[in-house]
C-alpha cells in the first residue's frame, strides 16, 4: 500500500470519526427538540460517508477494489433526509411545541397541520367501498 | 497510521454511540428517542464498515448494507406509528 493512500485512508477516518462525534455530543447538548434533529441528521451522515469513502479507498489500495461502498453512502444519502422529516413531524404534532412555530405566511396553517394528515387519528372507516365488493 | 487512526475512529464512534443511548434512555419526547434510535442505527453502520477496514476485508459490506435498511424503516414506521397510531393503513 503507497504511502499517499494510507495517508488518505487515515485522514478520511479522522474527519469521520470527528463528525460522528460532533453529531453525538450535538444529540445531547442542545435543548430544543427541532435544534437536537440538526445534529445527528448532517453531521452524522456526513461522518459516515467519511468513513464509507475510506472503506472504499481502502478496497481500491489493497487490489479488489470495488464501488460497494458507495451503494451504501448513496442509500444513506437519499434516506437521511425523508427519516429527518419522519421525526420533524413526530416532533411538530406531538412535542407540544406549537406555541414556538413561526408565523406560516398567507395560510390559515403550517401544512402538516391543517389537513387530516397529523395529530388526531382519521374516523375509524373499515375500507374502501371499491374493495368490499372484490373481497367478497 | 490506520491503526492509530482506526483507534481514534472506534473511540469517537463509540463515545457517539454511548451519546446517543444516553439520549434515547433520557429523552423528554419520543420524537428523540426515534432521533437516538436513528443515530445508533447509523453509527452501527459505521462501526461495521471500521471493523471491515481494521479486518481488510469485504465480507461486512453486506451488514452494514442490511443495517443502513433496516434503521431506515424502522426509523418510519416508528414515527408513522407515533404520528397515526397504525403502520401500514
Amino acid at each position: 500500500m503507497s504511502e499517499i493512500s494510507e495517508i488518505a485512508i487515515a485522514a478520511a477516518i479522522i474527519i469521520g470519526g470527528i463528525f460522528i462525534l460532533v453529531g453525538g455530543y450535538g444529540l445531547v447538548k442542545l435543548d430544543n427538540p427541532m435544534s437536537r434533529l440538526h445534529a445527528p441528521t448532517k453531521a452524522g451522515t456526513l461522518g459516515v460517508g467519511s468513513i464509507l469513502v475510506a472503506s472504499s479507498i481502502n478496497a481500491f489500495a489493497t487490489g479488489s477494489g470495488s464501488l460497494n461502498e458507495m451503494l451504501i453512502m448513496a442509500f444513506l444519502f437519499v434516506t437521511a433526509p425523508v427519516s429527518a422529516h419522519f421525526i420533524a413531524k413526530v416532533a411538530i404534532h406531538r412535542g407540544r411545541i406549537h406555541d414556538e412555530l413561526p408565523p406560516c405566511g398567507e395560510d390559515d396553517d403550517w401544512a402538516t397541520k391543517s389537513d387530516d394528515v397529523g395529530a388526531s387519528p382519521p374516523p375509524d372507516t373499515p375500507n374502501h367501498p371499491q374493495t368490499e365488493g372484490s373481497k367478497a | 497510521m490506520i491503526a492509530y487512526a482506526l483507534t481514534f475512529g472506534f473511540a469517537a464512534v463509540g463515545i457517539a454511540q454511548l451519546l446517543s443511548l444516553w439520549r434515547l434512555l433520557r429523552g423528554p419526547g419520543s420524537g428523540d428517542r426515534v432521533l437516538a434510535l436513528d443515530t445508533i442505527s447509523l453509527n452501527a453502520v459505521a462501526l461495521i464498515v471500521l471493523y471491515g477496514i481494521a479486518q481488510n476485508t469485504q465480507v461486512y459490506f453486506e451488514a452494514a448494507l442490511l443495517i443502513a435498511m433496516v434503521g431506515f424503516i424502522s426509523t418510519v414506521a416508528y414515527a408513522r406509528f407515533i404520528l397515526r397510531r397504525d403502520v401500514i393503513e
